[in-house]
């Protein structure tokens, strides 16, 4: 199996009914206004924004026009990757502990996402450390104490409705004199025009620091696969309060196709890291660039 | 972006003023902004083209009111195609007339369903009702005792049977709600992928048995064009009665409902305001008109013609 291989399936039941192939479609066609169209129903369907879509397709223009006979859906496929970055999340790091906070709107996989990532470094030898920091949501407590148990994890919490920033403190305490490798901070789901529980955010950074002067090391935010172009706002908000240092894009396994991460990649810089496909701990994959854009556009190798 | 787009408005609205009757070349821009506007706000492409069409055909030729511009007339008209496709002025109600009567809330993960289902129990519980949450979501790590929390909190009781099987435990609730006079029975299920045939297998098989007089599908505010197709698929396999639509509290534009109205046809019932168990409010499409638009301003001057 590919690692894009469950993206892939979601997206070819979606074609299948939608366009049918893509391929079968754009088969010997020259870039017309015909085929420009299609292929701008094809991004803004994605969740690209028109914005984005409209740079690519202008890219598109100019590179069919200085290149003959090339195949305006791979020039797509090409362009396409060069608008994204491929920075991939730390799996191996050296520092200990290696605090990683992970923030996001609610019900966006968060939570699931915490459980994958120590399920990577669990195999990868690490010890991990789990911060029971959503003191917040109904049960958000117990369903990563689950995890914990399930993938080997230490969880560290306190009562619900706590404060959120005291679990964080704890857990970098602990993972300290415990000698653990790295140290997960789970957080309440917040929208993000919501300005007092983004301030919370800030003081679970500024009470880590108190522990740890290095601060912590990755920022993640979650995004949901299935949003629009809210998550263009979602990501700024987050990336103001509390600086992003990364994103996951999440349930990338139904027929949804992430394309609010070329947005956001545009607009903000910011690395797409990982991919979620699924609720379970191995449903997490890193982002790959050209494979993604290949699944996209129902292209195979 | 808001202003941006209201700018872009005005610009494209002011060469309609002072002409008597609107035609395709005065409102070619307003069109192309609207269009604009849509797409930006996450109505789906096809469903934006679709009524682009239609409001076009509505406004040309159309006679402007003496007390509005041309370009008002043409917002008016848009206006109320948008309210109109949204499902009209007044809020639809859930209709349960059985006793008891069951609602059943279904959706992709993460959507607020059992957030929902909580609400929607306490709102019954204040109208005299005895509600009775059931916890059909046996996936989810910690799903159950969300439910039993958020019931506490409310003072409604749940049954979550042997916590394993989600059929099994309908089931059973149906026995047990009859034999404690419950008057609503609401059902949570666990959330789900269109495209997950046995999971929506279970789903189907639910409903068969209890018979739901609501099944609702719960969306997210924030979703995107993928929603047009995830609607559809629910609707197609169980016949939806309306939606609830949440996390309306955020800063979306929420373009997401006149997809699902769309391609569907059935309305949107509710509206999730909040994570707070009070935070559902009957679904009022004028309120959100605007706000996909992104527009309010110049449709609340129009408002007081
Ligand atoms: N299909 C699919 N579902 C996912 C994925 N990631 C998470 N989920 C599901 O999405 C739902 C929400 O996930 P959580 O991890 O609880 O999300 P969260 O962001 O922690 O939610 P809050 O804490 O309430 O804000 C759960 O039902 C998960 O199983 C994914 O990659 N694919
Ligand atoms: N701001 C806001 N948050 C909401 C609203 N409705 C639900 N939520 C939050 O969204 C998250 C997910 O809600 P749930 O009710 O757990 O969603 P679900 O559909 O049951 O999720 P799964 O069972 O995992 O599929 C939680 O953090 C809720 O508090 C709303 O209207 N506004
Ligand atoms: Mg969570
Ligand atoms: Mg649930």
């Amino acid at each position: 199996m590919g690692i894009f291989d469950k993206f892939k399936k979601g997206l070819e039941k979606a074609r299948n009914t939608f366009f049918g192939s893509i391929k079968t479609i754009f088969a010997g066609k020259t870039l017309d206004d015909e085929t420009l169209e299609e292929l701008e129903e094809i991004l803004v369907m994605s969740d690209m924004g028109v914005e984005v879509t409209q740079k690519i397709l202008k890219e598109l223009k100019e590179f069919y026009k200085k290149s003959d006979d090339s195949d305006p859906l791979i020039l797509l496929r090409d362009i396409m990757e060069e608008n994204l970055t491929n920075e991939p999340i730390n799996l191996n790091p050296t520092k200990k502990p290696y605090v990683i906070l992970v923030v996001g709107v609610n019900g966006n996989g968060k939570t699931t996402t915490i459980a994958k990532l120590a399920n990577q470094y669990i195999k990868n030898g690490k010890s991990v450390v789990l911060a029971a920091g959503d003191t917040f949501r109904a049960a958000a407590i117990e369903q990563l104490k689950h995890w914990g148990e399930k993938i080997g994890a230490e969880v560290i919490a306190h009562e619900h409705g706590s404060d959120a920033a005291a679990v964080a403190f704890d857990a970098v305490k602990h993972a300290k004199a415990k000698g653990k490798d790295v140290v997960l901070i789970d957080t309440a789901g917040r929208l993000h025009n919501k300005s007092n529980l983004m301030e919370e955010l800030k003081k679970i950074k500024r009470v880590v620091q108190k522990e740890l002067p290095e601060g912590i090391d990755e920022t993640l935010l979650i995004l949901d696969g299935t949003t629009g172009q809210n998550g263009i706002v979602q990501a700024k908000a987050f990336k103001e309060t509390v600086d992003i240092t990364g994103i996951v894009i999440t349930k990338l396994d139904g027929t949804a196709k992430g394309g609010i991460a070329f947005a956001i990649d545009h607009d903000l810089n910011i690395p797409i890291r990982m991919i979620g496909v699924g609720e379970k701990e191995d449903d997490l994959q890193p982002f790959v660039p050209h494979e993604y854009c290949d699944a996209l556009l129902g292209l195979e190798e | 972006m808001f202003e941006n787009i209201q700018k872009k408005f005005s610009l494209a609205f002011k060469n309609l003023s002072g002409k008597g009757k609107i035609s395709e070349k005065n409102i070619k821009d307003a069109v192309k902004e609207v269009k604009l506007s849509l797409l930006e706000a996450d109505v789906n492409y096809k469903v934006v083209k679709n009524f682009i069409d239609s409001v076009k055909e509505k406004a040309l030729g159309e006679k402007v009111l003496e007390s509005l511009t041309p370009d008002q007339e043409f917002i008016r008209i848009l206006k109320n195609e948008l309210i109109e496709l949204m499902g009209g002025k007044e809020p639809e109600k859930l209709v349960i007339s059985r006793n008891p009567g069951y609602i059943m809330l279904v959706g992709l993960q993460g959507s607020g369903k059992t957030t929902s289902a909580a609400k929607l129990a306490k709102m019954y519980k204040e109208k005299g009702k005895k509600p009775l949450l059931v916890a059909a979501d046996t996936y989810r790590p910690a799903a159950i005792d969300q439910l039993i929390t958020l019931g506490t909190q409310i003072d409604v009781p749940v049954f979550s049977g042997d916590k394993v099987n989600a059929r099994k435990i309908v089931k059973e609730a149906k026995n047990y709600a009859e034999k404690m006079l419950h008057d609503i029975v609401i059902i949570d299920t666990a959330g789900r992928l269109h495209i997950d045939d046995d999971m929506m297998k279970e789903l189907e098989d639910i409903k068969n048995y209890i018979k739901p007089e609501e099944i609702l599908m719960v969306v997210d505010s924030m979703m995107g064009q993928d929603a047009v197709r995830t609607a559809k698929d629910f609707n197609d396999r169980l016949e939806l009665n309306g939606f609830i639509v949440t996390k309306l509290d955020g800063d979306s534009r929420g373009g997401v409902i006149i997809s699902i109205r769309h391609v569907t046809g059935k309305p949107i019932k509710l509206a999730g305001t909040g994570e707070k168990i009070v935070a559902l409010e009957p679904f009022y499409a004028d309120r959100y008109a605007g706000r996909i638009l992104g527009m309010g301003d110049v449709l609340s001057l129009i408002e007081k013609v």
